[in-house]
């Protein structure tokens, strides 16, 4: 039906039969959990967003996308105000979590971080034992009460991250010694185990091979029924397969926002088409 | 015809291969040459301070006192005062150097923490004797004698610029991304700092503090003016205390044969004490991750 309507999409960027639709139909009711309004970010002098302007609904997946340097990963970490820690940086504009001004002064900066977590572009796990890279978060916060608690949710955030197999032989072991892709899962378990309400994903998956990244694409369609995600990717079909609504950025502008299925199959504007169909970016 | 093409041409005549092969084994052999010499003139101190000193090393010599000319007796009191003062330094010196390395390193922004490392990197270039001097000035003369406590001080003045300098660059060194990586967990700034960098650079550390160490336990000029030395094993922090190197100081320039002897083997014991301090502080804080 979609492909019949919009002939130039290619057909890999439809969305499989099976899954999101259902859900998607749900979403438009549900209540925003994070708005943001005329955002602008500076580094210094030069500004990498423009007036963005966003609202994100409770539960839903919401995939960010655009070419390399348009402020993606800038938005993201506008998002639990990562980029305070960025010297010389300035935000303009609003943006609440639950109806909360996040950057008002009497926000608990630690309390947001750990309400919404997140995944970086780089994996960069600490130079600590695969173990304690999960825990720490939790020992962290308290989370736990008990020793076997904690190493539970040790093991259920590996297994949520499509690690557990790899890594269930050598949790004292270094996290460095794992491959890159297996750094990666580390670092979403970690995110995962403080079990935070939204989630947000720098590319989570760049550095995965094909099953892992199913895996990693199964568990946020997964995540989807408690947290609220939004993922960064420079897969077209990623975005498509995992991704309820999908913003289009260019330039530091956010150009487009729309339901996936809308943004792949009839964007309201030719840029975004062209970027999807590749004719640039 | 363009650069590349250039360059592609050079690089398949025959001499210019030759020349940069002759070049490379050139500058490989001076460089070894270099290591050679320097590696060379430390193994022969080393070799003649043992061949030296190696004669009047017992155990009495270790454990017992000194005596007058011709009773033999030994160097256990200044061993033992070295120890004193350098746990003594240490223990002060350490934690405030790494505090201050810290702070530079993690939130020292703005006027104030450029003025605090100017005036770290002063200190370090202060000569210790002038350090020795002050300490004199303001521990010494208002409790009316010489202490260890005094030497102390002076080493552990000696030791916080050269801790808190290694402390700061080694912290420099921890990637960005570890701190967001853990503050992006819910992590406290302090909790960030004590559980992840500092964690993350200790071995770099832990070889700045043996560093300091290594220096201050050489140091003879600022304990003169403030542990002054002692010829008894002492048991009072306000009193006098004997070290090595103001024992070898003393028996050095003494015209008697038999204490020049001593001299060699407290020097030899000194290094070997630097030396397991060295293989201590390594073997505690290598890297397990
Ligand atoms: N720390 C920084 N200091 C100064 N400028 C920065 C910094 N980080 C990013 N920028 C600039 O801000 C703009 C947006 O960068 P951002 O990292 O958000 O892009 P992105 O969309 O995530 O790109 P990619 O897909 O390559 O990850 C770029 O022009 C970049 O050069
Ligand atoms: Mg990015």
């Amino acid at each position: 039906m979609m492909s019949a309507t919009t002939p130039k999409i290619p057909s890999q960027f439809t969305l499989p039969q099976d899954q999101s639709k259902a859900s998607f139909v749900s979403t438009p009711a549900a209540p925003a959990k994070i708005t943001v309004s005329d955002l602008d970010f500076y580094y210094g002098r030069s500004q990498a967003l423009f007036q963005i302007t966003l609202s994100i609904p409770e539960r839903i997946v919401m995939a960010l996308i655009g070419p390399s340097g348009c402020g993606k990963s800038t938005f993201l970490r506008t998002l639990n105000r990562m980029n305070d820690v960025i010297p010389a940086t300035r935000v303009e504009g609003q943006v609440t979590i639950d109806g909360n001004d996040i950057y008002d002064p009497g926000t608990d900066v630690v309390d947001l971080r750990r309400r919404v977590g997140m995944v970086f572009q780089k994996s960069n796990p600490f130079p600590k034992s695969i173990f304690d890279n999960v825990a720490y978060g939790l020992r962290i916060n308290r989370v736990t009460k008990s020793k076997t608690e904690l190493a539970d949710r040790v093991e259920q955030a590996l297994k949520d991250a499509a690690l557990w197999s790899e890594a269930k032989d050598r949790l004292h072991q270094s996290a460095l010694g794992l491959s890159g892709g297996q750094q990666q899962r580390l670092c979403i378990a970690r995110a995962l185990a403080i079990r935070p309400e939204v989630i947000l994903m720098d590319e989570p998956a760049s550095a995965l091979d094909p099953i892992a990244t199913s895996k990693i694409e199964e568990l946020i369609v997964d995540l989807k029924q408690q947290y609220t995600i939004v993922i960064v990717t420079h897969n077209m079909q990623q975005a498509a397969r995992v991704s309820d609504t999908t913003a289009f950025f260019l330039l530091g502008k956010l150009i487009e926002v729309n339901p996936t299925e809308k943004i792949f199959t009839a964007p309201d504007q030719k840029v975004t088409e062209d970027y999807i169909t590749g004719r640039f970016g | 015809m363009n650069v590349t093409e250039e360059l592609r041409l050079k690089s398949k005549l025959p001499r210019g291969d030759r020349h940069r092969r002759v070049t490379s084994a050139a500058m490989t052999a001076f460089t070894a040459a270099c290591t050679l010499f320097a590696v060379g003139v430390l193994l022969v101190i080393l070799a003649y301070i043992a061949w030296q000193g190696i004669g009047s090393v017992s155990l009495r010599f270790l454990l017992d006192s000194p005596r007058p000319v011709g009773e033999g007796g030994g160097i256990g009191n200044a061993i033992l005062g070295s120890i004193v003062l350098l746990l003594l330094s240490s223990s002060a010196g350490m934690p405030l150097g790494i505090s201050v390395g810290v702070y530079l390193s993690e939130f020292g922004r703005g006027r104030f923490a450029s003025l605090l490392r100017f005036v770290v990197d002063t200190l370090t270039g202060i000569p210790s004797i002038v350090t020795g001097v002050f300490v004199y000035t303001i521990v010494v003369l208002p409790l009316k004698h010489f202490s260890a406590l005094a030497g102390g001080i002076a080493l552990a003045l000696i030791m916080i610029p050269i801790v808190a300098r290694t402390t700061e660059e080694m912290i420099k060194l921890v990637p960005q991304s570890l701190r967001e990586g853990a503050l992006a967990l819910g992590a406290p700034q302090w909790r960030v700092t004590l559980g992840v960098v500092i964690p993350a650079a200790a071995s770099g550390i832990a070889t700045g503090a043996m560093l300091a160490v290594a220096r201050v336990s050489g140091e003879t000029a600022p304990l003169l003016f403030t542990a002054f030395g002692s010829r008894f094993f002492s048991h009072y922090l306000d009193q006098p205390i004997a070290s090595l190197t103001v024992q070898i100081y003393s028996y050095a320039i003494s015209p008697y044969d038999e204490w020049h002897a001593q001299a060699w083997a407290a020097t030899l014991v000194l290094m070997t004490l630097i030396l397991g301090i060295n293989i201590a502080v390594r073997f505690f804080t290598r890297k397990k991750f």
